[in-house]
């Protein structure tokens, strides 16, 4: 598989590590040479500094033909504006984006971003641990709306997905861009 | 109408500044404190001291309300998010963003963004408008930005002095429509002779620029440098 990711902190830098070993092709993108020092020695894959919300350098870090994008920096917007750029721009078939504001991920789960929120995901996790009943907040969403991208789904069936309800929440319009 | 503004930086300010003037509601989102705090001494109580960019203050905000929101902060990131939760979560009728990066204009346009203000653009534009060339020059983009207001100084050397536009080859899709003579506008009719320092204003699709620019400035290999 070939899998950007965007952000080299601490669980970007660790991905790319690990799926790096496990025999991926892996281009991780961060705008501070510093981060890619959490990367290990060993590790084969790109490093390329550089904004992942601009298309050129998207593009000069090789996105095209990526069949993982994944938008794991600080900022949620960034994020979020990184991952549509690779949906709708690249066509990658699979993008994950961090979104640490639940209103903001639920909103971008129903524009077709599957997303992902920390707040969700560590509330659950010590609800979980201290046998409470789970919080209803966004954790790991799959795109429940349409996205002019195309496919993007993600999770299996089995798996739980929180969904809200957002009232006229519909699918951006425009059928088509100049990549 | 109730505008939502948000981004407090000097745009911010003095659109929502003049907004109020005119007499609409504004109110105006600024993430930094001091800077809200700031601008709310100068324009009173309509300054919210909150990230525009989270969906909960954008809905204390009154986005549910509001019958426009621009967003013109300095990020075009925070800018696109904005409007897509607008848009979507409030159902905001009018999304205008500020985009810095002109390359991210198609992007936003095609993921809803109602309207689009570019700075850098309208910089170059005005640039290229004032530096005198023996090229065509194009003074606007239009409808979805396939049509293309250009104007053509004929300097020595244009096929077309001394002709007149029934006698020009002027591509399909394409018309000319007005000559200015000495700071003079004129509609251009088929049979006026064009000078030597005439201006053609005409509009065309953006394909016909190098057979518009073999008839009125010459010289088809220059085309290739537009």
């Amino acid at each position: 598989m070939k899998i950007v990711i965007v952000g080299c902190g601490r669980v970007g830098s660790s991905a790319a590590e690990l799926w790096d070993r496990a025999g991926h092709e892996v281009i991780i993108l961060d705008e501070s040479t510093r981060a890619f020092e959490r990367l290990p020695t060993s590790f084969s894959g790109h490093a390329v500094r550089g904004d992942g919300t601009d298309e050129d350098v998207l593009r000069r870090a090789g996105i095209e033909g990526a069949d993982i994008f994944l938008a794991l920096t600080e900022g949620d917007n960034r994020n979020v504006m990184a991952a549509q750029l690779a949906v709708e721009a690249f066509e990658v078939p699979r993008v994950i984006a961090k979104i640490n504001d639940p209103v903001r991920a639920a909103a971008y789960a129903e524009l077709g971003i599957s997303t992902l929120c920390r707040t969700g995901l560590m509330i659950d996790a010590m609800n979980a641990q201290l046998g409470f009943p789970p919080s209803g907040l966004a954790g790991m969403l799959a795109p429940s709306g349409h996205h002019p991208g195309g496919e993007n789904h993600l999770l299996p069936e089995s798996q739980e997905v929180v969904t809200t309800t957002m009232p006229g929440a519909t699918p951006a319009p425009g059928a088509s861009m100049e990549a | 109408m109730f505008v939502l503004v948000v981004g407090g930086g000097k745009v911010g300010y003095y659109l929502a500044k003049e907004l109020l003037d005119s007499g609409h509601e504004v109110a105006l989102m600024e993430k930094d404190p001091d800077r809200a705090r700031q601008i709310a001494d100068e324009i009173g109580s309509i300054v919210i001291a909150h990230d525009g960019c989270e969906g909960k203050y954008l809905g204390e905000a009154g986005a549910n309300r509001a019958d426009a929101i621009a967003a013109v902060t300095g990020d075009d990131e925070d800018n696109l998010v904005i409007c897509q939760m607008a848009k979507h979560h409030f159902d905001v009728p009018r999304t205008i963003a500020r985009v810095n990066n002109p390359k991210n204009e198609a992007l936003f346009r095609h993921l809803g963004v109602d309207e689009l203000i570019s700075p850098t653009r309208m910089i170059l534009g005005s640039i290229e408008q004032d530096i005198p060339v023996h090229e065509l020059l194009h003074l606007a983009a239009l409808g979805e930005g396939e049509l293309e207001l250009i104007e053509a100084h004929l300097q020595t050397g244009s096929p077309a002095i001394g002709r007149a536009p029934r006698d020009l080859d002027i591509p399909d899709g394409c018309s000319l429509f007005a000559v200015i003579r000495d700071g003079v506008a004129s509609p251009l009719r088929p049979d006026t002779v064009l000078r030597e320092g005439d201006k053609v204003i005409a509009i065309g699709k953006q394909e016909c620029e190098d057979l518009l620019h073999g008839q009125l400035i010459g010289d088809p290999e220059a085309a290739a440098t537009i």
